[in-house]
Formats: C-alpha cells, sequence, structure tokens
C-alpha cells in the first residue's frame, strides 16, 4: 500500500484558476481525489483538463500560471513557494504522470531497464539489485513477458501498446500516491485500449494508488472510474459519481458529451442494386524488406493477403480491424498509394491496372480520398480556398473565379464559413480541417470516397458531427463511401455491410445489422468489445455488454485464428445468407 | 508590400536588413567611386593614423584603407553573392530530384556527393583554385563546388521527409502528376531550412574567401578584399592591429546582418505567422 495518511483526500484542487496572459484557461475549479479512487476528468480539447493535470505538477507550459486558488497534495501546497528540491522529490515519487504519446514519451536512446531504474535511483536509497528487481516485478505486473531480457531493450522494438505498458510500469515502480494519466490510450487503437486501461487500473488497486484519467472519450473511462467529472471551455461543470453523471446528467453539456458516446441509432448507407461500383477480387499487397542490401534475399511480409470485397453505388461499406490488420494497406492499394502484389481492383466495370494509362486516370478522377490526420493532410503553406480548389484542378472547363466559387460554395456544403477560404490551416481546430478535407475530396462530386479512419482523431462530439455531416452529404452526393476504422461502433452508424479483418485476411462479412446482432467470429466479438458504448439501459445510462466469444468452433469446423499463424488453410464459409466467417480448412 | 512592411516591423528584420543595406550600399559605392585609388601605394605615408585626407589611416603600402574596405566590399560581396547562386539552384534541383525520385539516382548521386563531403570543402576549393589559378571566377566556382554537397542533402532530406506527409500522399490520390506535387506541396514545405543554410553559407564564403585569399589562392592582390585585406594585415597584427581589425568588423556587419535578415526571413515565411485574409 501507499503510504497513506489517514482518510483525508489525496489531493484537494480550491478555486483554482489558470491564465494564459491574461486569457483564462481553468476557471474556479474545486475538485478532490480519495486515497485509491479513480477520477476520470472528460472534456474535449482546449476545455483545460489537461491544464489541471499539469497545474498539480507544476509543470505548466511557458506563459501559462496559476494565478488563483490552491492546489494541495497531502497538506504540501503545490503552487504556493514550495521549494524546487521539494517539489522535485513529489513528482515521480509522489505524484507520477503518464503521457498520451507512448512513441515520444520514452527516450529512444536508453534502454528500457536504465530508463525504469532512473527515478528509481533519484528517489530511493534502495541499491540496483533491489532497484532490478522491483523493475522486474513491475514490468510483470504489466503482464509483459519475458521480463528480464526486456530491461535490455530499446523502446523502438516495442509497439505502442507495449510501449505504455512499460510507461506505466516505470512510473507505478515509485508507488506513487497519484497518478496523472493524460489521455494515455488516445493514441491506441480500440483493443489494446482496454488492455491497457485494465493493467492501469489493476497496478494502480494492486498499489492503492489514486488515478486521474484525463481523456476526451466519456464511454472509455466510464468503466473504470468511480467519480467523473466534465470540463467545458475552462470551467467543471459536473462532478459526481460515475453512476450519478451517466444516469441523472445535471449540466446540458455533460448530456451533450453523453449523446455524443451514444451516437444515436445506426443509420446505414444502403446502396443501389446491381452492378458493383468497386470490386477487389484476390487483392495481395507484400512489403518487401531487404536484408544486408540485398544480399541475404528478402523478407516479404503479407499485408493484405486475398482480399475480395463490393462496395455497390451509394452505398457505405466499413472496413474494420485493429491497427496492423491491413485495412489501411487496403485503402492505400485502391489509391495506387502502394503496389498491389496480385489481384485486380475493377472500378465502375474496368479493371484499374488492365485498362490505358488515360482511361485509369479518367477513372481514378472519380474516386477521392479522405485520411485520418487532419494536422497533416492539409498542405500547412496553403490558404484553405486554395486546398479545396485542388480537387477541381483537372476539370479544364473551369475559369479561376469558378473555382474560387465552387471551393467557397463546399466550405459552405460542409457547414464552414465561406471567409474561411482565405485562412491557413494551422487557424483551424481538427474538426475544422476534416471538414476542409471532405470538402476537398468532394468537390469534384466523386462517385468512391475512401475515408481512411476519418474521425478517429477527433474529439468524440466532433466525431459525431462528421459522422451526421458525411451522412447528409451523403444524402446530397450520392457517393459511395469505403469506410475504414478501428472502431466497430463508428462503422456501424453509417455502413450497410461490414467487412472485418485481421492480420490482412477477412475474418467475417455481412450485413451490419446482422453482424452486430449475431457476431460470429471470435476476433469481431473482441473488437466489439473493445470499442465500449453507452446505452440506455433499465436505470438510465450503462455500458453496452457484448457476450463473450463462443467455442472456437462453429458446427463442425474451426474458426480460422491469424494468431496462431497464418499459414493454416483458410476459407470464408457462408453462416447465413451474405454473411461470410472465415474457418480453418480446405473448402 | 505588405509582406516587407512585416519583416521590416521585427526588430531582428529591421537590424538584419540596415546592416546587409549599409553592406551593399557600400559595396554598390565602392564599385564606382572610392576618395582615393585603392590600388596606388603612397610609401612615404605608411601606416599614417586617421586623419581628414585618410579618415581610416593607411596600410603597409601607404594606401588608403577606407578606399580598400570600400572596393574590398565590392568584391567580397560579389563572390559571396555569385558563390549562392550555383549551390543554391543547382542544389535544390538535384536534392528535390534525389529526394523525391528516389531509386539509382538517388543512390548515384548521394554516393558522388558524400565523396565530395568526405573532403573538406575548403580542401577541394584549394585544389580548384591550384587548377584554375587565382582569380575572381575561380573563386566563386570552387567555392560552388565545395558548397554543392551540403545544399543537396539538406534539400534531399527536407525533400525525403515532407514525402511522408499525408497531403503529399492526398496530392497523388488526386490524380496530380508528380512534378505538379513537388513544386505546388513539397518544395514550399522544404523552404525554412534552405533559407537558414543559405544565410549560414553567405558568412562562410566571406571566411572561406579570406582563407582563400590568407593562402594566397584568393583574390590575387593588389586587388582588394575583405579576406585578403585581413590576410595582408597579418604581417603587421601586433604593431598595427588596426588592419586586421577593420577588415574583420566588416565581415562580421555582413554576418550579424545576413544571420538576423535569414532568421526574420524564415519566420516570416513561416504561414503560422501570416495573418488570414479575411478576419472572422
Amino acid at each position: 500500500m501507499g503510504n497513506g495518511t489517514g482518510t483525508g483526500p489525496v489531493l484537494s484542487i480550491e478555486d483554482l484558476e489558470i491564465c494564459f496572459g491574461s486569457a483564462p484557461v481553468v476557471k474556479s475549479v474545486n475538485l478532490s481525489v480519495a486515497p485509491g479512487e479513480i477520477l476520470a476528468l472528460v472534456g474535449e480539447s482546449g476545455s483545460g483538463k489537461s491544464m489541471i493535470g499539469r497545474a498539480i505538477l507544476g509543470l505548466l507550459p511557458g506563459g501559462g500560471r496559476v494565478s488563483r486558488g490552491r492546489v494541495a497534495f497531502r497538506g504540501h501546497e503545490m503552487t504556493g513557494a514550495l521549494p524546487p528540491r521539494e517539489l522535485r522529490r513529489l513528482r515521480g515519487k509522489e505524484i507520477g504522470l503518464v503521457f498520451q504519446e507512448p512513441l515520444s514519451s520514452l527516450n529512444p536512446n536508453m534502454r528500457i531497464g536504465e530508463q525504469m531504474c532512473e527515478a528509481m535511483r533519484e528517489h530511493t536509497d534502495l541499491n540496483p539489485a533491489q532497484i532490478r528487481d522491483r523493475a522486474l516485478e513491475m514490468l510483470r505486473q504489466v503482464r509483459l513477458d519475458d521480463a528480464e531480457r526486456l530491461l535490455n531493450r530499446y523502446p523502438h522494438e516495442f509497439s505502442g501498446g507495449m510501449r505504455q505498458r512499460i510507461m506505466i510500469a516505470s512510473v507505478m515502480m515509485l508507488k506513487p500516491a497519484l497518478l496523472i494519466a493524460d489521455e494515455p490510450t488516445t493514441a491506441l487503437d480500440a483493443v489494446v485500449q482496454k488492455e491497457v486501461l485494465d493493467i492501469m487500473a489493476e497496478v494502480a488497486r494492486a498499489n492503492g494508488t489514486a488515478i486521474i484519467l484525463i481523456s476526451h472519450d466519456l464511454a472509455v473511462v466510464a468503466a473504470y472510474a468511480a467519480r467523473i467529472a466534465v470540463m467545458d471551455k475552462g470551467c467543471l461543470v459536473e462532478a459526481g459519481s460515475a453512476a450519478a453523471v451517466l444516469c441523472r446528467p445535471q449540466h446540458p453539456y455533460t448530456r451533450k458529451l453523453l449523446a455524443a458516446a451514444q451516437l444515436g441509432a445506426p443509420e446505414p448507407v444502403k446502396g443501389a442494386a446491381g452492378a458493383p461500383l468497386l470490386s477487389l477480387e484476390g487483392l495481395q499487397v507484400e512489403f518487401a524488406e531487404r536484408r544486408f542490401f540485398g544480399l541475404l534475399g528478402e523478407r516479404r511480409t503479407q499485408a493484405v493477403q486475398d482480399v475480395s470485397l463490393t462496395v455497390q453505388p451509394g452505398e457505405f461499406v466499413g472496413l474494420a480491424g485493429e491497427s496492423g490488420s491491413g485495412k489501411s494497406t487496403i485503402g492505400r492499394a485502391i489509391g495506387k498509394l502502394v503496389t498491389k502484389a496480385a489481384g485486380r481492383i475493377v472500378f465502375d466495370g474496368h479493371d484499374l491496372g488492365g485498362c490505358s494509362a488515360a482511361e485509369e486516370r479518367r477513372l481514378r478522377q472519380r474516386i477521392r480520398f479522405v485520411f485520418q490526420d487532419p494536422f497533416s493532410s492539409l498542405n500547412p503553406r496553403m490558404r484553405i480556398g486554395r486546398i479545396v480548389a485542388e480537387g477541381l484542378r483537372h476539370d479544364r472547363s473551369l475559369s479561376a473565379d469558378e473555382r474560387r466559387a465552387r471551393a467557397e460554395d463546399m466550405l459552405e456544403a460542409v457547414g464552414l464559413p465561406r471567409a474561411m477560404a482565405g485562412r491557413f490551416p494551422h487557424a483551424l481546430s481538427g474538426g475544422q480541417r476534416q471538414r476542409v478535407a471532405i470538402a476537398r475530396a468532394l468537390i469534384s462530386r466523386p462517385d468512391l470516397i475512401i475515408a481512411d479512419e476519418p474521425v478517429s482523431a477527433l474529439d468524440v462530439t466532433v466525431q459525431a458531427q462528421i459522422l451526421a455531416l458525411l451522412k447528409s452529404l451523403q444524402r446530397e452526393y450520392g457517393f459511395a463511401c469505403l469506410f475504414i476504422s478501428h472502431d466497430l461502433h463508428i462503422v456501424e452508424q453509417l455502413c450497410a455491410r461490414l467487412y472485418v479483418l485481421h492480420k490482412g485476411r477477412i475474418m467475417e462479412q455481412g450485413e451490419t445489422g446482422t453482424l452486430f446482432a449475431a457476431p460470429r467470429h471470435p476476433y469481431t466479438r473482441r473488437l466489439m468489445s473493445a470499442s465500449p458504448r453507452l446505452e440506455s439501459g433499465p436505470g438510465g445510462l450503462q455500458l453496452a455488454q457484448v457476450g463473450p466469444a463462443d467455442a472456437a468452433q462453429d458446427g463442425e469446423s474451426a474458426f480460422f485464428d491469424a494468431t496462431g499463424g497464418s499459414e493454416a488453410p483458410y476459407r470464408l464459409a457462408e453462416a447465413a445468407p451474405g454473411h461470410f466467417v472465415a474457418l480453418r480448412g480446405a473448402a | 508590400m505588405i509582406f516587407a512592411k512585416r519583416l521590416l516591423g521585427k526588430a531582428n528584420g529591421l537590424t538584419g536588413a540596415l546592416l546587409i543595406g549599409l553592406v551593399f550600399c557600400t559595396a554598390l559605392l565602392g564599385s564606382v567611386y572610392t576618395p582615393h585609388d585603392p590600388l596606388k601605394s603612397d610609401l612615404l605615408n605608411r601606416f599614417a593614423a586617421a586623419s581628414p585626407a585618410h579618415p581610416l589611416g593607411t596600410d603597409m603600402f601607404g594606401r588608403d584603407i577606407l578606399s580598400r574596405l570600400m572596393r574590398g566590399a565590392w568584391v567580397s560581396v560579389s563572390i559571396g553573392l555569385g558563390t549562392l547562386v550555383i549551390p543554391v539552384l543547382l542544389g535544390t534541383f538535384l536534392g528535390a530530384a534525389a529526394g523525391f525520385l528516389r531509386g539509382w539516382f538517388d543512390r548515384l548521386l548521394i554516393m558522388v556527393l558524400d565523396a565530395l563531403m568526405a573532403f573538406p570543402g575548403l580542401l577541394i576549393a584549394l585544389g580548384l583554385m591550384a587548377v584554375i589559378g587565382p582569380n575572381r571566377y575561380g573563386v566563386i566556382l570552387a567555392l560552388s563546388v565545395a558548397y554543392l554537397p551540403a545544399v543537396t542533402r539538406v534539400v534531399r532530406g527536407a525533400v525525403l521527409s515532407v514525402s511522408q506527409s499525408e497531403y503529399v500522399e492526398a496530392s497523388a490520390t488526386m490524380g496530380n502528376s508528380r512534378l505538379y506535387t513537388l513544386i505546388v506541396h513539397v518544395l514550399p514545405n522544404c523552404m525554412a531550412p534552405l533559407i537558414v543554410l543559405t544565410t549560414m553559407m553567405f558568412g562562410w564564403v566571406l571566411l572561406a574567401e579570406s582563407a582563400l585569399s590568407f593562402l594566397g589562392l584568393g583574390v590575387p592582390p593588389p586587388e582588394p578584399s575583405w579576406g585578403n585585406i585581413l590576410a595582408e594585415a597579418k604581417a603587421h597584427l601586433v604593431r598595427y592591429p588596426v588592419l586586421g581589425l577593420l577588415p574583420g568588423l566588416c565581415i562580421s556587419i555582413a554576418l550579424l546582418g545576413v544571420n538576423l535578415l535569414g532568421d526574420a526571413l524564415r519566420d516570416e515565411l513561416d504561414p503560422k505567422s501570416a495573418p488570414s485574409k479575411e478576419v472572422i
């Protein structure tokens, strides 16, 4: 147990105000955290939630200062004139911090072991052997196998989820009384996110550590937090027990946030019958990595194996899977951003690899892309108007003025003011930028949009807005869309049909409704339970539950499981009309 | 116009522009007019102190120092600017082509440039000067070759990293040609490091020219350049330190001005500092 001092709160924040220059970003916030408690601090980006986390540690970024109020941690005034030595002692030893970006919060130049022991050496007088034992114990606590070998490896050898677990292990080594986790899993995909949060909650419970879990996603934290505090524009608008906030939200903003987390009833966009607009036939993509300048041959990795799918005109089709499943690679192969190893891409009846170059270019004009990261998909040196108008560059019949007018019309259509055309991308928020990216894709009236995780970089409330926008634009323009996402619940919102992908193969495919009502493949179930959503239950809102996976059998044959080696024979069997599941064994 | 106004509105931009303006004006003036003939020696009047006739005194041959510095400004600045042209234009072209095309062209070019970079730039310049013989155009050519690899590598690196951006991919998916993508989306985003490098290079060239002159391979005397004025002063530095201090001061002022202006220019070209056309 952490060396608790009675039953008083670990942390109490009173009337806290944080200013940047003269503008307050956090206004009179009162909060307290009891020992061992998990408090979720929820709000959109810019709501000031991260600033509170930083103020507790006295680590406000340049220009920020606490202008009023106090932060008391176990009787220490964190905001007052605490000597730097004392402050340093509290940081790390008593208060731990886990950042959002696991890829950059570990020093790439240091071995895991050195990094983990650094803080221990600083804060305790244990000898190196004891510190090492403690590090090993922590790595086991965060369920990393082979802890001994792990200590000698470098951060780049680990995936994002593993790095975040290492981060948690190294922070929790000192058994701090309080852990501040600032969006610890936002950069991770759903399956890994659940794993990391489970582990974090477990380790904290084992060590009696209280957690302030800062997140924009209410549904994700609801499962872990005892209390939830909601922030909007620097004000604490509501705080209470998790059940109370979920079931009886008092403040309109909380209701809005809850509404966004529920996403409403799905409204799948069904397509027209007839010949498919896009069909992939046996698509294969492989990445070759040359070993020792190609002298030792090549190591080939199959990113996409034998994937066939169709998109009807005007239909929204979902492509779901965790990162590394090859879902983005399929989109990139359609856009010719990676070359395919085998298979055909047929668009509107024409094989994109088999027709003349001019014909192919003409066909490709009818396919447009929306990318995941709105912060890097817009050229920072171009004004918005020009970015959007660029989508019309190949339409030679338009004059420059007409283009400009069309671009401004398009901005209006995606819900942005016309005057936005004169701005640069950096002046826009993430949601606004994604609207610009959508405008750029739609301005040439394409028949097909490939949307690669178009909302996963956005806040939950903004996600809902963008989904609604896509839906209304589809009604107006009638385009089809291949919607790529790791979040099944977002896919469910829009897509009529769904393909679930794992390690480059289709695990399950079918109508979204039937697939959600009766998922058959264990991987689909895992993906579903990984992205929690709130739903209305008998006693108000509660977390949606997905039953555990069935046995690994479906009637006679076993499910195909890519984790156990992908060399096993694979076939797609029709479980119900239009509902296919991957099974092991030859057809 | 608004751009120039904002550039000069900043302390470093204004100071840099003033210093550079001073140097360039002196250089231009020095090309057509000097108070005395900078080459005419007056052996009866060596090491003269400052006087109304010779505001900065005279050197070891009795030549007017002010006149020599003015003409030297013209020689040095024209060498500096001349040397920037080839590396910046050719280096940007080669670097952009290598970074964007990749493949065998990239590998071959990088191999050649790495071989060139293995020698200190000044050594290459020295070798070339020995072949070409000391004259002003030889200095420009030799230093151009010496600085070409640096520019090419910087541009190539920037192009490589910018090419990974999603907006470059987005451009490809819109059916834009690779050349269009390179010119419109990639190169403008590679300008910041190039501007910094170019301003620094101007300074290096001034110093390198003086180093070559120091070794007797720069602009041949009696034609003055800041570099060879400094080089000639070395024999008398102990008794007449002002002979070396004055050209050194000139070089320092030029470097300071270029660096300040370069910083301001880089910040100003960053779209994050640009105002919106319309204010919402």
